[in-house]
């Protein structure tokens, strides 16, 4: 794609430098007030807030359910709820951390605030669509809590049929949620494909995309063409309930094997919608805090296509003991195997872009060091499932619970709350505490292992998922785990506590506390209501960070009403380069 | 070594077990060994590139084609020799051999049925023979259930609508623990059995001590298989159904009439008072009659006596 843009004639500019003002008076916070201006806000970074608010929501709320799952396991029989309660309490615990926190979290809070900033574009390509794929999220969300409220849904979020359409509950309610936020999903992705294919600032080509950016391309495709089937699947689902036509239910002629198919054909490529983000930041932090020119860059960009390619065809995993045939096992495994290789690649090349840095131990640092270890587990344990026979063991084991939430929690919940720490100065004008960010760190970290690793061992024991009773050996593993998941929570506290402090009492945030090279440090904090005044010009990488500071600062010279094209090669006029 | 092997794997009592468990060190173990070695780099850098000031100045080592490749091809070996390992393992974990004992089971929530060729059946216990493959035949009456025995390694999903199957050969007699792996509802978690192993003499006398059915085939109306039942628990050695004298009374017009007992009194032949006769024949017994029966205590469950009656109830 380099050598396409390359044939291009290169465009000469004349540019001069924009310090970013350090008090500036006017920022997407200020510009304008009232409930109502947020409510109707076209404004990508507002957006943005919205969607961090909500998400705190329902990540709470989830995280709420989650203990009260713990707080049931700590004995082998009942501990203070029903088993059906309980088999609710798991179905709302995952349905709400998947679809209304982890598939939406990085592209709709930290995409949306940071992807038009990167790129040096005033908001995104459509920001009212980008509004509407809000209003979206927040119809599917009411839905959801309809179900929950007129019923309650007890089929695991994973809706297996026949179980899904014979049981009683608000499934249809649910899955008509799950439904709705597909479409804000699909929305978003639109958005941001034309967003970084049309919108770049003069000089960002291919290979000078922030990483981040790519990571959100690469996802971005993944939710426009995944996020379908899933709808569809969703809609046969509750035509089958509503209607009676059989697809699944086999006592009404269909297969319920297909509704696996189907649903994991979104569902493993959601995976990878939840995770890919979370390699954009680790890219950008790690590039940061090291002070240092990423390592491979085009390794990292290219390696999260090609997990968003590898990563649909790759659902039957799920699977291995569904009855599937053998052949399919045999390519569904060999395939789970190729999509490791490209997140390995990515691991050696973060570590090798630490080598001969310049480290800065910071939280947001810290966060991404947490993740280096937590989804190394992940990623390995995950070879091990991948292996059709070591999977059969360990399917819908307790052991594969573990190995999802080292991948969800310990890589993508570890990168957002990287991300949050990192970008909060930007999307806040504040600075948060360190010590206290630190030592959120370590309890996330800690309360994190503590609550897992011992999840690893019951699962190869045999203990099986959601299981209300458990026979009296795995005691002692579920009892430290319910003390982990404490302390993980009081670790989520603390960030919260952390960033809610800092609105108030944070010192005011410098432009650019972390001398990074990226773009959208290089204006105020908070940002600028319209992100840059100027049409910012970019001549090197945004990790070029033996460049000096103020040639990531270049904007045209004057608007001329012959902007050369966006994303376009250029050629800087040196002459007004160093103007101020 | 061993003390760990048992802290993270349950017993292997297959082959099939023993082979699945050296491939499971092998992956583990090498995790381990790079994620030791990764966590390793990790401390070293952090350690030794700390930042001194604000003012470091960083190499500029943009990429190396030649280390990008080798952390490419040597990860994509190793794995695809865990593919190749994994799918060996695979398929001999699910290929039954020709000769395997086979047995049917039928799961519905939140129980398991096993139905022997014998004629046998049990409800959440599984007898079999050790030293001799078994092969199950499975169904759901219901909703998607997976029968799990940890001890063997083996899983295998039950579906409504079709026939899945599942084979082990135990080595030695034995109890394993069978679970539920696919979420079905309520009693999920209580959806349990029992693998009993015995001798292979042992189970061949067991089987031939419980060749009485002890749930209904769902094709049959209950008085079809209580008439089977009799058949096959050989109540027609003493009983008749058409007067004729035996070693026991007749059936023949038998429900609702009044019987004289030995003991002088006498008794309205309803469901409870065949029920006791069948379970414990001589706490009644008929008048002019030996007290010979065997007692069914134990060997015939509620729905089988239940079959019997309703079968008794049809001689007129």
């Amino acid at each position: 794609m380099a050598t396409a843009e390359a044939s291009s004639p290169t465009k000469k500019v004349q540019v001069r430098r924009y310090k970013p003002e350090e008090n500036a008076e006017k920022n997407y916070l200020n510009a304008e007030s009232g409930l109502w201006s947020w409510l109707t806000t076209k404004d990508h970074k507002r957006i943005g807030i919205m969607y961090l608010i909500s998400l705190t929501v329902f990540f709470m709320a989830g995280g709420l359910l989650a203990l009260g799952i713990r707080v049931e396991l700590w004995t082998p029989a009942q501990t203070f709820i029903e088993a059906d309660t309980y088999n609710q309490l798991f179905t709302l615990h995952g349905a709400i951390m998947i679809f209304l926190f982890l598939v939406p979290s990085v592209p709709t809070v930290l995409g949306n605030f940071f992807l038009p900033m990167q790129i040096g574009a005033k908001d995104v390509a459509f920001p009212k669509l980008n509004l509407a794929s809000y209003y979206l999220y927040a119809a599917g969300a009411l839905l959801m809590l309809w179900a929950i409220i007129s019923g309650g849904v007890d089929t695991g979020w994973t809706f297996y049929t026949p179980y899904s359409t014979s049981t009683a509950g608000a499934v249809t309610w649910m899955v008509m949620g799950v439904f709705v936020i597909g479409f804000s999903s699909i929305l978003t992705g639109v958005n941001f494909l034309v967003t970084i294919h049309k919108m770049r600032a003069p000089g960002i080509t291919w290979g000078k995309l922030p990483l981040f950016c790519w990571s959100l391309y690469a996802t971005s495709i993944i939710q426009i063409l995944a996020t379908p089937v899933l709808a569809i699947t969703l809609a046969l689902l509750a035509m089958e309930r509503v209607l009676g036509i059989g697809i699944f239910d086999p006592a009404l002629g269909g297969d319920p094997v297909l509704f696996q198919h189907f649903f994991w054909f979104y569902s493993h490529p959601a995976v990878y919608i939840m995770i890919v983000p979370g390699f954009g930041i680790v890219s950008e932090i790690v590039s940061t805090f090291s002070k240092k020119t990423v390592f491979g860059y085009w390794a990292i960009a290219m390696s999260s296509l090609a997990i968003a390619f590898i990563g649909f065809l790759v659902w039957g995993h799920h699977m291995f003991v569904s009855g599937q045939a053998t052949l399919a096992t045999l390519v569904f495994s060999f395939l789970t195997f190729l999509v490791g290789i490209p997140t390995g690649i990515k691991m050696f090349n973060w570590l090798a872009t630490m080598y001969k840095g310049s480290i800065s131990l910071k939280t947001p640092m810290l966060y991404i060091l947490g993740f280096f270890f937590l989804f190394t587990v992940g990623g390995l344990t995950g070879i091990a499932l991948a292996s059709v026979a070591v999977d059969v063991h360990l399917h819908d084991t307790y052991y594969v619970v573990a190995h999802f939430h080292f991948v969800m929690v310990g890589g993508m919940v570890m990168a957002f709350m990287g991300g949050l720490y990192y970008w909060w100065p930007k999307m806040s004008g504040r600075m948060y505490n360190e010590t206290l960010g630190k030592v959120s760190c370590l309890l996330v970290f800690l309360g994190f292992n503590v609550t897992f690793l011992p999840q690893f061992v019951m699962g190869a024991q045999g203990m099986p998922r959601r299981y209300f009773n458990y026979i009296d050996q795995f005691q002692p593993f579920h009892q430290i785990s319910t003390v982990g998941s404490f302390i993980l929570g009081l670790g989520f506290m603390l960030v919260f506590y952390n960033l809610v402090k800092s609105l108030y009492t944070g010192p005011k945030a410098p432009p650019n506390p972390w001398n990074s090279r990226a773009l959208e440090w290089q204006v105020a904090s908070p940002a600028p209501p319209h992100n840059f005044e100027h049409t910012p010009v970019i001549v090197h990488g945004p990790y070029d960070y033996h460049k000096p500071m103020a040639d990531f600062q270049l904007g045209l010279a004057e608007t001329n009403g012959h902007d050369p094209e966006h994303g376009a090669n250029i050629e800087v006029d040196k002459k007004l380069e160093m103007k101020e | 070594m061993e003390a760990l092997e048992n802290f993270f794997l349950p017993p292997a009592k297959t082959a099939v077990a023993e082979q699945y468990d050296t491939l499971f060190w092998f992956i583990h173990i090498s995790s381990l060994a790079l994620t030791v070695a990764i966590v390793a780099v990790i401390i070293y850098f952090v350690i030794k590139y700390r930042r001194k000031s604000e003012n470091d100045v960083t190499p500029v080592i943009t990429h190396n084609n030649k280390l990008e490749v080798t952390w490419s091809v040597i990860p994509l070996i190793l794995t695809m020799v865990i593919f190749g390992w994994g799918f060996q393992t695979y398929i001999d974990m699910t290929k039954a051999p020709t000769d395997a004992y086979e047995v049917n089971v039928t799961a519905q929530q939140w129980l398991w049925r096993f139905q022997y060729k014998s004629g046998a059946s049990t409800t959440n216990e599984l007898h079999v023979p050790a030293g001799r493959p078994v092969k199950l035949v499975m169904q759901s009456q219901d909703v998607i259930h997976s029968f799990f025995v940890p001890d063997f390694r083996i899983k295998q999903d039950v579906i409504p609508g079709r026939y899945t199957s599942l084979w082990f050969e135990a080595r030695e007699p034995g109890e394993s623990i069978v679970f539920c792996t696919e979420y079905c509802g309520t009693a999920h978690s209580d959806m349990m059995a029992k693998i009993i192993v015995h001798e292979p003499d042992e189970f061949a006398q067991w089987i031939e001590d419980n060749s009485g059915a002890a749930t209904k085939p769902t094709e049959l109306a209950p008085v079809d298989w209580g008439e089977q039942l009799v058949e096959q628990n050989a109540c027609a050695t003493c009983h008749s159904v058409d007067g004729s004298e035996m070693t026991g009374p007749t059936w023949k017009g038998k429900f609702g009439s009044q019987e004289q007992l030995s003991d002088g009194s006498s008794v309205t032949v309803d469901e409870n008072y065949l029920r006791e006769s069948i379970l414990n024949p001589s706490a009644k017994v008929v008048e002019g009659y030996q007290n010979v029966m065997p007692p069914y205590q134990g060997q015939l469950n509620d729905e089988q006596i239940n079959a019997i009656i309703e079968y008794i109830k049809t001689i007129e």
